[in-house]
Protein backbone atom coordinates (compact mmCIF):
# COMPACT_ATOMS: atom_id res chain seq x y z
CA UNK A 1 0.00 0.00 0.00
CA UNK A 2 1.65 3.05 -1.07
CA UNK A 3 0.60 6.72 -0.17
CA UNK A 4 0.11 9.36 -2.60
CA UNK A 5 3.09 11.96 -2.38
CA UNK A 6 1.60 15.41 -1.71
CA UNK A 7 1.12 17.19 -5.01
CA UNK A 8 2.93 20.22 -4.52
CA UNK A 9 0.97 23.24 -5.36
CA UNK A 10 2.69 25.06 -8.63
CA UNK A 11 3.77 28.72 -7.48
CA UNK A 12 0.70 30.95 -7.79
CA UNK A 13 1.79 34.63 -8.21
CA UNK A 14 -0.42 36.71 -6.67
CA UNK A 15 -2.55 36.81 -2.86
CA UNK A 16 -1.60 33.35 -2.33
CA UNK A 17 0.33 34.04 0.84
CA UNK A 18 3.36 30.83 0.80
CA UNK A 19 3.63 29.51 3.95
CA UNK A 20 7.10 28.82 5.65
CA UNK A 21 8.64 25.48 4.52
CA UNK A 22 9.11 24.06 8.17
CA UNK A 23 5.54 25.04 8.77
CA UNK A 24 4.43 22.85 5.74
CA UNK A 25 6.16 20.09 7.15
CA UNK A 26 4.94 19.75 10.41
CA UNK A 27 1.29 19.45 9.13
CA UNK A 28 1.58 15.80 9.24
CA UNK A 29 2.40 15.36 12.79
CA UNK A 30 -0.20 18.02 13.83
CA UNK A 31 -2.60 15.97 12.13
CA UNK A 32 -1.72 13.08 13.79
CA UNK A 33 -0.79 14.16 16.83
CA UNK A 34 -4.52 13.94 19.10
CA UNK A 35 -5.22 10.99 17.65
CA UNK A 36 -1.63 8.90 18.22
CA UNK A 37 -1.37 10.19 21.63
CA UNK A 38 -5.18 8.99 22.07
CA UNK A 39 -3.56 5.36 21.67
CA UNK A 40 -0.72 5.72 22.91
CA UNK A 41 -1.55 6.41 26.26
CA UNK A 42 -5.17 4.36 26.33
CA UNK A 43 -3.96 1.23 24.39
CA UNK A 44 -0.48 0.98 24.35
CA UNK A 45 0.71 2.48 28.06
CA UNK A 46 -1.88 0.03 29.61
CA UNK A 47 -0.40 -2.69 27.93
CA UNK A 48 2.53 -1.55 29.73
CA UNK A 49 0.59 -1.33 33.10
CA UNK A 50 -0.51 -4.93 32.45
CA UNK A 51 2.85 -6.48 32.00
CA UNK A 52 4.00 -4.48 35.09
CA UNK A 53 1.11 -5.93 37.19
CA UNK A 54 1.48 -9.19 35.78
CA UNK A 55 4.73 -9.96 37.59
CA UNK A 56 3.32 -8.25 40.94
CA UNK A 57 2.75 -9.71 43.93
CA UNK A 58 1.07 -8.90 46.93
CA UNK A 59 -2.57 -8.46 48.45
CA UNK A 60 -5.63 -6.20 47.67
CA UNK A 61 -4.90 -4.98 50.96
CA UNK A 62 -1.28 -4.95 51.54
CA UNK A 63 -1.12 -3.28 47.90
CA UNK A 64 0.81 -5.03 45.25
CA UNK A 65 4.73 -4.51 44.16
CA UNK A 66 6.61 -5.36 41.25
CA UNK A 67 8.71 -8.73 42.60
CA UNK A 68 9.21 -9.84 38.72
CA UNK A 69 7.34 -12.84 40.09
CA UNK A 70 7.55 -14.85 36.72
CA UNK A 71 6.11 -17.49 37.95
CA UNK A 72 2.65 -16.50 37.77
CA UNK A 73 2.74 -17.17 34.38
CA UNK A 74 3.62 -20.74 34.54
CA UNK A 75 1.31 -21.24 37.17
CA UNK A 76 -1.35 -19.08 35.66
CA UNK A 77 -0.94 -21.34 32.38
CA UNK A 78 -1.03 -24.91 34.72
CA UNK A 79 -3.93 -23.85 36.43
CA UNK A 80 -6.07 -22.58 33.55
CA UNK A 81 -4.48 -24.29 29.81
CA UNK A 82 -7.84 -26.23 29.95
CA UNK A 83 -9.40 -22.50 29.37
CA UNK A 84 -6.75 -22.02 27.02
CA UNK A 85 -7.67 -25.19 25.12
CA UNK A 86 -11.21 -24.64 24.79
CA UNK A 87 -10.82 -21.06 23.80
CA UNK A 88 -8.75 -21.83 20.87
CA UNK A 89 -11.22 -24.98 20.29
CA UNK A 90 -14.22 -23.08 19.81
CA UNK A 91 -12.90 -20.20 18.62
CA UNK A 92 -11.13 -22.49 15.49
CA UNK A 93 -14.57 -24.47 15.54
CA UNK A 94 -16.82 -21.30 15.15
CA UNK A 95 -14.18 -19.76 12.56
CA UNK A 96 -14.42 -22.90 10.72
CA UNK A 97 -18.31 -23.05 10.78
CA UNK A 98 -18.61 -19.38 9.78
CA UNK A 99 -16.42 -20.01 6.38
CA UNK A 100 -18.49 -22.89 5.80
CA UNK A 101 -21.95 -21.38 6.57
CA UNK A 102 -21.12 -17.64 5.15
CA UNK A 103 -19.27 -18.82 2.02
CA UNK A 104 -22.47 -20.18 0.00
CA UNK A 105 -24.78 -16.96 1.34
CA UNK A 106 -21.63 -14.40 0.27
CA UNK A 107 -21.54 -16.24 -2.98
CA UNK A 108 -25.14 -16.32 -3.68
CA UNK A 109 -25.41 -11.81 -2.75
CA UNK A 110 -22.38 -11.28 -5.11
CA UNK A 111 -23.34 -13.60 -8.08
CA UNK A 112 -27.12 -14.66 -8.27
CA UNK A 113 -28.72 -12.42 -6.10
CA UNK A 114 -30.03 -9.84 -9.03
CA UNK A 115 -32.09 -7.49 -7.84
CA UNK A 116 -32.40 -8.82 -4.68
CA UNK A 117 -28.64 -8.29 -3.82
CA UNK A 118 -29.58 -5.16 -1.66
CA UNK A 119 -32.13 -6.87 0.15
CA UNK A 120 -30.29 -9.66 0.97
CA UNK A 121 -26.90 -7.18 2.05
CA UNK A 122 -29.35 -5.34 4.73
CA UNK A 123 -30.57 -8.86 6.05
CA UNK A 124 -27.27 -9.76 6.85
CA UNK A 125 -26.48 -6.36 8.41
CA UNK A 126 -29.81 -6.14 9.89
CA UNK A 127 -29.07 -8.62 13.01
CA UNK A 128 -26.88 -5.94 14.00
CA UNK A 129 -29.24 -3.55 15.29
CA UNK A 130 -30.35 -5.38 17.95
CA UNK A 131 -28.38 -5.84 20.58
CA UNK A 132 -25.99 -8.52 20.31
CA UNK A 133 -26.82 -9.09 23.94
CA UNK A 134 -30.51 -9.77 23.54
CA UNK A 135 -30.04 -12.04 20.26
CA UNK A 136 -27.98 -14.26 22.46
CA UNK A 137 -30.26 -14.69 24.98
CA UNK A 138 -32.79 -15.72 22.12
CA UNK A 139 -30.81 -18.71 21.34
CA UNK A 140 -31.64 -19.75 24.97
CA UNK A 141 -35.14 -19.88 23.43
CA UNK A 142 -34.17 -21.70 20.49
CA UNK A 143 -31.93 -24.50 22.10
CA UNK A 144 -33.99 -24.45 25.55
CA UNK A 145 -34.82 -28.30 26.19
CA UNK A 146 -37.96 -29.39 24.44
CA UNK A 147 -37.71 -26.71 22.36
CA UNK A 148 -38.85 -27.26 18.35
CA UNK A 149 -35.03 -26.76 17.27
CA UNK A 150 -33.95 -28.97 20.06
CA UNK A 151 -36.25 -31.50 19.42
CA UNK A 152 -36.01 -32.28 15.77
CA UNK A 153 -32.65 -32.61 15.91
CA UNK A 154 -33.19 -35.46 18.63
CA UNK A 155 -35.77 -37.07 16.15
CA UNK A 156 -32.80 -37.07 13.71
CA UNK A 157 -30.51 -38.53 15.59
CA UNK A 158 -28.29 -35.71 15.57
CA UNK A 159 -28.06 -35.20 19.20
CA UNK A 160 -26.97 -39.14 19.52
CA UNK A 161 -24.35 -38.45 17.34
CA UNK A 162 -22.68 -35.04 19.08
CA UNK A 163 -23.50 -36.96 22.36
CA UNK A 164 -21.54 -39.74 21.10
CA UNK A 165 -18.82 -37.02 20.25
CA UNK A 166 -19.22 -35.15 23.72
CA UNK A 167 -20.63 -31.96 21.90
CA UNK A 168 -24.40 -32.41 23.74
CA UNK A 169 -25.30 -33.98 26.84
CA UNK A 170 -27.95 -36.64 26.26
CA UNK A 171 -30.73 -34.82 24.60
CA UNK A 172 -29.54 -31.21 26.15
CA UNK A 173 -28.42 -28.85 24.04
CA UNK A 174 -28.09 -25.27 26.02
CA UNK A 175 -25.35 -25.68 28.41
CA UNK A 176 -23.05 -27.57 26.56
CA UNK A 177 -20.22 -27.02 23.75
CA UNK A 178 -22.08 -27.27 21.04
CA UNK A 179 -24.58 -23.94 22.67
CA UNK A 180 -21.34 -21.84 22.94
CA UNK A 181 -20.25 -22.38 19.71
CA UNK A 182 -23.30 -22.37 18.05
CA UNK A 183 -23.80 -18.96 19.53
CA UNK A 184 -20.13 -17.51 18.41
CA UNK A 185 -21.00 -18.78 15.05
CA UNK A 186 -24.17 -16.80 14.99
CA UNK A 187 -22.32 -13.85 16.30
CA UNK A 188 -19.51 -13.39 14.23
CA UNK A 189 -21.19 -14.55 10.65
CA UNK A 190 -21.54 -11.11 9.66
CA UNK A 191 -18.00 -10.22 10.31
CA UNK A 192 -17.04 -13.80 8.14
CA UNK A 193 -19.70 -12.85 5.28
CA UNK A 194 -19.24 -9.03 4.85
CA UNK A 195 -14.98 -9.44 3.88
CA UNK A 196 -16.29 -12.51 1.45
CA UNK A 197 -18.75 -10.63 -0.64
CA UNK A 198 -16.51 -7.49 -1.13
CA UNK A 199 -13.73 -9.73 -2.22
CA UNK A 200 -16.02 -12.21 -4.49
CA UNK A 201 -18.01 -8.98 -5.60
CA UNK A 202 -14.92 -7.87 -7.28
CA UNK A 203 -14.15 -10.76 -9.00
CA UNK A 204 -14.76 -10.48 -12.84
CA UNK A 205 -17.58 -12.64 -14.06
CA UNK A 206 -15.73 -12.96 -17.44
CA UNK A 207 -13.17 -14.84 -15.68
CA UNK A 208 -15.80 -17.68 -14.96
CA UNK A 209 -17.17 -17.67 -18.62
CA UNK A 210 -13.66 -18.30 -19.68
CA UNK A 211 -12.79 -20.95 -16.98
CA UNK A 212 -16.33 -22.60 -18.24
CA UNK A 213 -15.10 -21.57 -22.36
CA UNK A 214 -11.87 -24.16 -21.53
CA UNK A 215 -13.96 -26.99 -20.33
CA UNK A 216 -13.93 -26.58 -16.85
CA UNK A 217 -16.52 -28.10 -14.78
CA UNK A 218 -18.45 -25.68 -11.92
CA UNK A 219 -16.63 -27.43 -9.22
CA UNK A 220 -13.25 -27.28 -10.99
CA UNK A 221 -14.51 -23.25 -12.15
CA UNK A 222 -14.72 -22.91 -8.31
CA UNK A 223 -11.98 -24.86 -6.84
CA UNK A 224 -9.45 -22.76 -9.63
CA UNK A 225 -10.64 -19.31 -10.23
CA UNK A 226 -13.45 -18.04 -7.79
CA UNK A 227 -11.90 -19.55 -4.41
CA UNK A 228 -8.76 -18.43 -5.18
CA UNK A 229 -9.59 -15.23 -5.92
CA UNK A 230 -11.37 -14.92 -2.64
CA UNK A 231 -8.83 -15.06 -0.58
CA UNK A 232 -8.07 -11.57 0.44
CA UNK A 233 -11.73 -12.09 1.61
CA UNK A 234 -11.54 -15.65 3.49
CA UNK A 235 -8.33 -14.22 5.07
CA UNK A 236 -9.59 -10.93 6.76
CA UNK A 237 -13.08 -12.72 7.59
CA UNK A 238 -11.06 -15.27 9.60
CA UNK A 239 -9.19 -13.37 11.53
CA UNK A 240 -12.41 -11.35 11.88
CA UNK A 241 -14.12 -14.25 13.54
CA UNK A 242 -11.44 -15.68 15.54
CA UNK A 243 -9.73 -12.94 16.74
CA UNK A 244 -13.05 -11.76 18.87
CA UNK A 245 -14.34 -15.27 19.37
CA UNK A 246 -10.71 -16.30 20.99
CA UNK A 247 -11.58 -13.60 23.76
CA UNK A 248 -15.11 -14.26 23.89
CA UNK A 249 -16.72 -14.91 27.57
CA UNK A 250 -20.27 -13.53 26.62
CA UNK A 251 -21.46 -17.08 24.83
CA UNK A 252 -19.83 -19.20 27.07
CA UNK A 253 -21.17 -17.35 30.16
CA UNK A 254 -25.17 -17.21 28.84
CA UNK A 255 -25.67 -20.04 26.49
CA UNK A 256 -22.75 -22.47 28.23
CA UNK A 257 -22.14 -24.21 31.86
CA UNK A 258 -18.82 -24.14 34.03
CA UNK A 259 -17.18 -27.30 32.09
CA UNK A 260 -17.38 -24.89 28.87
CA UNK A 261 -15.61 -21.74 30.37
CA UNK A 262 -13.16 -19.87 27.90
CA UNK A 263 -10.39 -18.10 28.69
CA UNK A 264 -12.30 -14.64 28.79
CA UNK A 265 -14.67 -16.36 31.42
CA UNK A 266 -11.03 -16.68 33.44
CA UNK A 267 -9.76 -13.45 32.97
CA UNK A 268 -13.22 -11.83 33.91
CA UNK A 269 -13.59 -13.25 37.23
CA UNK A 270 -10.13 -13.08 37.96
CA UNK A 271 -10.23 -9.66 37.43
CA UNK A 272 -14.17 -8.14 38.03
CA UNK A 273 -14.68 -10.72 41.14
CA UNK A 274 -11.48 -12.27 42.47
CA UNK A 275 -9.16 -9.27 41.87
CA UNK A 276 -6.36 -11.32 41.61
CA UNK A 277 -4.86 -8.68 39.37
CA UNK A 278 -1.31 -10.11 38.84
CA UNK A 279 -3.32 -13.99 37.51
CA UNK A 280 -5.54 -11.86 35.33
CA UNK A 281 -2.86 -9.80 34.08
CA UNK A 282 -0.68 -13.02 33.21
CA UNK A 283 -3.59 -14.76 31.49
CA UNK A 284 -4.53 -11.90 29.23
CA UNK A 285 -0.63 -11.63 28.47
CA UNK A 286 -0.72 -15.32 27.12
CA UNK A 287 -3.95 -14.80 25.67
CA UNK A 288 -2.78 -11.92 23.57
CA UNK A 289 0.41 -13.50 22.80
CA UNK A 290 -1.03 -16.90 21.59
CA UNK A 291 -3.41 -14.92 19.41
CA UNK A 292 -0.65 -12.11 17.83
CA UNK A 293 1.50 -15.86 17.20
CA UNK A 294 -1.12 -17.21 15.24
CA UNK A 295 -2.60 -14.48 13.15
CA UNK A 296 1.24 -13.42 12.50
CA UNK A 297 2.02 -17.43 11.03
CA UNK A 298 -1.66 -17.47 9.57
CA UNK A 299 -1.16 -13.76 7.34
CA UNK A 300 2.88 -15.39 6.12
CA UNK A 301 1.06 -18.47 5.20
CA UNK A 302 -1.93 -16.97 3.12
CA UNK A 303 0.33 -14.41 2.11
CA UNK A 304 -1.68 -11.76 2.12
CA UNK A 305 -0.15 -8.38 3.06
CA UNK A 306 -2.77 -5.75 2.24
CA UNK A 307 -4.84 -6.62 5.20
CA UNK A 308 -4.52 -3.05 6.56
CA UNK B 1 -32.01 -33.95 -8.68
CA UNK B 2 -30.57 -31.61 -11.14
CA UNK B 3 -32.19 -28.95 -9.75
CA UNK B 4 -31.01 -29.48 -6.53
CA UNK B 5 -27.55 -29.41 -7.77
CA UNK B 6 -27.82 -26.74 -9.68
CA UNK B 7 -29.44 -24.70 -6.69
CA UNK B 8 -27.60 -25.73 -4.21
CA UNK B 9 -25.84 -22.58 -3.26
CA UNK B 10 -28.81 -20.77 -3.06
CA UNK B 11 -30.39 -23.24 -0.81
CA UNK B 12 -27.09 -23.02 1.44
CA UNK B 13 -27.02 -19.29 1.46
CA UNK B 14 -30.25 -18.95 2.35
CA UNK B 15 -30.02 -21.70 4.94
CA UNK B 16 -27.18 -19.14 6.51
CA UNK B 17 -29.31 -16.57 6.07
CA UNK B 18 -32.18 -17.96 8.30
CA UNK B 19 -29.76 -18.94 10.85
CA UNK B 20 -28.71 -15.41 11.06
CA UNK B 21 -32.73 -13.68 11.05
CA UNK B 22 -34.33 -16.58 13.62
CA UNK B 23 -32.91 -15.01 16.96
CA UNK B 24 -34.59 -11.61 15.44
CA UNK B 25 -37.78 -13.34 14.94
CA UNK B 26 -37.52 -15.11 18.47
CA UNK B 27 -36.86 -11.50 20.16
CA UNK B 28 -39.79 -10.02 18.33
CA UNK B 29 -42.35 -13.01 19.01
CA UNK B 30 -41.15 -12.93 22.57
CA UNK B 31 -41.67 -8.96 22.76
CA UNK B 32 -45.54 -9.93 22.85
CA UNK B 33 -45.36 -12.90 25.51
CA UNK B 34 -46.63 -12.67 29.57
CA UNK B 35 -44.05 -14.71 30.92
CA UNK B 36 -44.79 -16.87 34.31
CA UNK B 37 -41.78 -15.51 36.61
CA UNK B 38 -38.51 -13.44 36.39
CA UNK B 39 -36.91 -14.79 33.05
CA UNK B 40 -38.86 -14.56 29.22
CA UNK B 41 -37.48 -17.68 27.80
CA UNK B 42 -40.37 -19.82 27.73
CA UNK B 43 -43.90 -18.63 25.68
CA UNK B 44 -46.78 -18.56 27.86
CA UNK B 45 -49.44 -16.58 26.05
CA UNK B 46 -49.69 -13.34 24.11
CA UNK B 47 -50.20 -9.60 25.46
CA UNK B 48 -49.01 -6.03 24.20
CA UNK B 49 -49.01 -5.22 28.27
CA UNK B 50 -44.82 -4.63 27.34
CA UNK B 51 -45.49 -2.32 24.55
CA UNK B 52 -47.82 -0.28 26.27
CA UNK B 53 -45.14 0.30 29.05
CA UNK B 54 -41.54 0.06 27.14
CA UNK B 55 -39.85 2.18 29.96
CA UNK B 56 -42.04 0.14 33.11
CA UNK B 57 -38.85 -1.53 33.67
CA UNK B 58 -36.62 0.80 36.99
CA UNK B 59 -33.20 2.25 35.10
CA UNK B 60 -34.18 0.50 31.50
CA UNK B 61 -34.80 3.77 29.43
CA UNK B 62 -32.17 5.22 31.75
CA UNK B 63 -29.60 2.88 30.91
CA UNK B 64 -30.89 3.42 26.99
CA UNK B 65 -30.18 6.78 26.84
CA UNK B 66 -27.17 6.85 28.95
CA UNK B 67 -25.70 4.30 25.61
CA UNK B 68 -27.01 6.74 23.11
CA UNK B 69 -25.63 9.83 24.55
CA UNK B 70 -21.92 7.62 25.24
CA UNK B 71 -22.32 6.70 20.88
CA UNK B 72 -23.39 10.04 20.27
CA UNK B 73 -20.09 11.22 21.53
CA UNK B 74 -18.03 8.51 20.86
CA UNK B 75 -18.58 9.00 17.86
CA UNK B 76 -18.00 12.46 17.33
CA UNK B 77 -14.39 12.08 19.03
CA UNK B 78 -13.40 9.02 16.90
CA UNK B 79 -14.30 10.40 13.58
CA UNK B 80 -12.37 13.88 14.90
CA UNK B 81 -9.51 12.28 15.83
CA UNK B 82 -10.01 9.27 13.12
CA UNK B 83 -10.49 11.64 10.48
CA UNK B 84 -7.08 13.71 11.15
CA UNK B 85 -5.41 10.54 10.97
CA UNK B 86 -6.58 9.04 7.98
CA UNK B 87 -5.83 12.41 6.04
CA UNK B 88 -1.95 12.53 7.42
CA UNK B 89 -1.34 8.86 6.44
CA UNK B 90 -2.78 9.37 3.12
CA UNK B 91 -1.69 12.64 2.15
CA UNK B 92 1.80 13.37 3.44
CA UNK B 93 5.06 11.67 4.52
CA UNK B 94 6.62 11.48 7.44
CA UNK B 95 8.77 9.49 9.66
CA UNK B 96 7.44 6.51 11.30
CA UNK B 97 4.83 5.33 9.44
CA UNK B 98 5.14 1.87 9.94
CA UNK B 99 5.16 2.16 13.82
CA UNK B 100 2.13 4.37 13.40
CA UNK B 101 0.18 1.73 11.06
CA UNK B 102 0.77 -0.68 13.54
CA UNK B 103 -0.29 0.93 16.12
CA UNK B 104 -3.47 1.43 14.24
CA UNK B 105 -4.02 -2.23 13.52
CA UNK B 106 -2.94 -3.50 16.76
CA UNK B 107 -6.27 -2.79 18.45
CA UNK B 108 -8.32 -4.65 15.84
CA UNK B 109 -6.04 -7.43 16.17
CA UNK B 110 -6.49 -7.75 19.97
CA UNK B 111 -9.47 -10.05 21.57
CA UNK B 112 -11.44 -7.38 23.35
CA UNK B 113 -10.76 -8.78 26.48
CA UNK B 114 -7.01 -7.65 26.55
CA UNK B 115 -7.83 -4.58 25.92
CA UNK B 116 -10.41 -4.26 28.34
CA UNK B 117 -8.68 -5.52 30.95
CA UNK B 118 -5.42 -3.34 30.33
CA UNK B 119 -6.83 -0.60 30.19
CA UNK B 120 -8.76 -1.84 33.78
CA UNK B 121 -5.08 -1.68 35.13
CA UNK B 122 -3.80 1.86 33.75
CA UNK B 123 -7.40 3.54 35.53
CA UNK B 124 -6.75 1.52 38.39
CA UNK B 125 -3.20 1.79 38.85
CA UNK B 126 -3.92 5.89 38.16
CA UNK B 127 -6.33 6.09 40.60
CA UNK B 128 -8.76 7.20 38.17
CA UNK B 129 -12.39 7.04 39.33
CA UNK B 130 -14.71 4.55 36.79
CA UNK B 131 -17.29 5.75 35.21
CA UNK B 132 -18.79 7.38 31.94
CA UNK B 133 -15.85 9.01 31.43
CA UNK B 134 -13.61 6.11 31.31
CA UNK B 135 -16.42 4.30 29.17
CA UNK B 136 -15.70 7.33 27.19
CA UNK B 137 -12.53 6.85 26.99
CA UNK B 138 -12.39 2.82 25.85
CA UNK B 139 -14.84 3.68 23.31
CA UNK B 140 -13.25 6.14 21.40
CA UNK B 141 -10.10 3.98 21.77
CA UNK B 142 -11.19 0.99 19.99
CA UNK B 143 -13.51 2.62 17.62
CA UNK B 144 -10.60 5.24 16.55
CA UNK B 145 -8.75 2.60 14.10
CA UNK B 146 -12.36 1.52 12.40
CA UNK B 147 -12.78 5.00 11.35
CA UNK B 148 -9.19 5.94 10.33
CA UNK B 149 -9.30 2.60 7.92
CA UNK B 150 -13.14 3.49 6.69
CA UNK B 151 -12.05 7.25 6.05
CA UNK B 152 -8.57 6.06 4.70
CA UNK B 153 -10.28 3.89 1.97
CA UNK B 154 -12.14 6.59 0.76
CA UNK B 155 -9.43 9.44 0.36
CA UNK B 156 -6.87 6.54 -1.30
CA UNK B 157 -9.98 6.13 -4.09
CA UNK B 158 -10.17 9.99 -4.88
CA UNK B 159 -8.72 11.48 -7.70
CA UNK B 160 -6.32 13.78 -7.04
CA UNK B 161 -6.66 15.63 -9.84
CA UNK B 162 -10.17 17.02 -8.41
CA UNK B 163 -8.14 19.00 -5.96
CA UNK B 164 -5.41 20.26 -8.53
CA UNK B 165 -8.81 21.90 -10.32
CA UNK B 166 -9.47 23.56 -7.52
CA UNK B 167 -5.98 25.31 -6.97
CA UNK B 168 -5.82 26.06 -10.38
CA UNK B 169 -9.17 27.87 -10.15
CA UNK B 170 -7.70 30.42 -7.36
CA UNK B 171 -9.52 27.88 -4.62
CA UNK B 172 -7.33 28.34 -1.31
CA UNK B 173 -5.91 25.51 0.45
CA UNK B 174 -9.12 25.89 3.30
CA UNK B 175 -11.54 26.64 0.51
CA UNK B 176 -10.30 23.72 -1.39
CA UNK B 177 -10.62 21.45 1.45
CA UNK B 178 -14.11 22.85 2.54
CA UNK B 179 -15.62 22.73 -1.02
CA UNK B 180 -14.05 19.90 -2.94
CA UNK B 181 -11.76 17.30 -0.25
CA UNK B 182 -14.61 17.50 2.60
CA UNK B 183 -17.28 16.56 0.53
CA UNK B 184 -15.85 14.19 -1.59
CA UNK B 185 -14.11 12.38 1.77
CA UNK B 186 -17.86 12.60 3.64
CA UNK B 187 -18.99 9.18 2.85
CA UNK B 188 -16.04 7.31 4.41
CA UNK B 189 -16.40 9.81 7.34
CA UNK B 190 -20.24 8.93 7.49
CA UNK B 191 -19.66 4.85 7.08
CA UNK B 192 -16.66 5.33 10.13
CA UNK B 193 -19.17 7.29 12.18
CA UNK B 194 -21.80 4.65 11.66
CA UNK B 195 -19.66 2.15 12.21
CA UNK B 196 -18.29 3.99 15.28
CA UNK B 197 -21.84 4.31 16.68
CA UNK B 198 -22.97 0.90 16.26
CA UNK B 199 -19.72 -0.17 17.79
CA UNK B 200 -19.79 1.86 20.79
CA UNK B 201 -23.82 1.25 21.57
CA UNK B 202 -23.62 -2.43 21.29
CA UNK B 203 -19.92 -2.12 23.25
CA UNK B 204 -20.18 -4.72 26.01
CA UNK B 205 -16.96 -6.37 26.80
CA UNK B 206 -14.67 -3.18 27.18
CA UNK B 207 -17.87 -1.89 28.87
CA UNK B 208 -18.04 -4.32 31.00
CA UNK B 209 -14.27 -4.08 32.94
CA UNK B 210 -14.33 -0.14 32.64
CA UNK B 211 -17.49 0.89 33.69
CA UNK B 212 -17.72 0.64 37.27
CA UNK B 213 -21.02 -0.17 38.85
CA UNK B 214 -22.96 3.55 38.48
CA UNK B 215 -22.73 3.44 34.70
CA UNK B 216 -25.11 0.90 33.44
CA UNK B 217 -25.29 1.00 29.45
CA UNK B 218 -27.75 -0.81 27.62
CA UNK B 219 -25.30 -4.01 27.38
CA UNK B 220 -24.89 -3.94 31.08
CA UNK B 221 -28.18 -3.90 31.41
CA UNK B 222 -29.27 -6.51 29.69
CA UNK B 223 -26.31 -8.18 30.81
CA UNK B 224 -27.47 -7.71 34.36
CA UNK B 225 -30.80 -8.86 33.27
CA UNK B 226 -29.71 -11.92 32.45
CA UNK B 227 -28.71 -12.92 35.68
CA UNK B 228 -31.87 -11.32 37.75
CA UNK B 229 -34.37 -11.60 35.31
CA UNK B 230 -34.90 -10.77 31.82
CA UNK B 231 -37.92 -8.08 31.11
CA UNK B 232 -40.19 -8.08 28.27
CA UNK B 233 -39.13 -4.65 27.40
CA UNK B 234 -35.82 -5.85 26.55
CA UNK B 235 -37.07 -7.29 23.75
CA UNK B 236 -38.88 -4.59 22.76
CA UNK B 237 -36.36 -2.13 22.95
CA UNK B 238 -34.60 -4.81 20.58
CA UNK B 239 -37.60 -5.56 18.30
CA UNK B 240 -38.37 -1.49 17.69
CA UNK B 241 -34.12 -0.94 17.15
CA UNK B 242 -34.36 -3.71 14.51
CA UNK B 243 -37.24 -1.87 12.69
CA UNK B 244 -36.72 1.00 12.93
CA UNK B 245 -32.84 0.98 11.30
CA UNK B 246 -34.51 -1.59 8.70
CA UNK B 247 -37.10 0.86 7.73
CA UNK B 248 -34.37 3.89 7.64
CA UNK B 249 -32.00 1.52 5.20
CA UNK B 250 -35.01 0.76 3.28
CA UNK B 251 -36.32 4.33 2.64
CA UNK B 252 -32.53 5.71 2.54
CA UNK B 253 -32.72 2.74 -0.50
CA UNK B 254 -35.93 3.89 -2.24
CA UNK B 255 -34.55 7.36 -2.22
CA UNK B 256 -31.72 6.31 -3.55
CA UNK B 257 -33.20 4.54 -6.58
CA UNK B 258 -35.51 7.01 -7.32
CA UNK B 259 -32.83 9.81 -7.83
CA UNK B 260 -31.10 7.52 -9.74
CA UNK B 261 -34.09 6.57 -12.34
CA UNK B 262 -34.39 10.43 -12.34
CA UNK B 263 -31.09 11.27 -13.56
CA UNK B 264 -30.96 8.66 -16.11
CA UNK B 265 -34.21 9.65 -17.79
Amino acid sequence: MSATPTTEAPPVDGPVPRRPATRRRLVPYWLLLPGIVWLLVFFALPMVYQASTSVQTGSLEQGFQVTWHFRTYWDAFQEYWPQFVRSLLYAGTATLLCLLLGYPLAYLIAFKAGRWRNLLLVLVIAPFFTSFLIRTLAWKTILADDSLVVDALGALHVLDVTSWLGWTEGDRVLATPMAVVCGLTYNFLPFMILPLYTSLERIDTRLHEAAQDLYASPATTFRKVTFPLSMPGVVSGTLLTFIPASGDYVNAELLGSTDTKMVGNVIQSQFLRVLDYPTAAALSFILMAIVLFMVTVYIRKAGTEDLV
Amino acid sequence: MRWLRKNLVVIAGLLTLAYMILPNAVVMVFSFNRPNGRFNYSWQRFSTDAWKDPCGVADLCRSLTLSLQLAAWATLGAVLLGTMIAFALVRYRFRARGAINSLIFLPMAMPEVVMAASLLTLFLNMGVQLGFLTVLIAHIMFCLSFVVTAVKARIMSMDPRLEEAARDLYAGPAQTFLRVTLPIAAPGIAAGGLLAFALSFDDFIITNFNAGPSTVTFPMFVWGSAQRGTPVQINVIGTAMFVLAVLIVVTGQLIANRRKKTATA
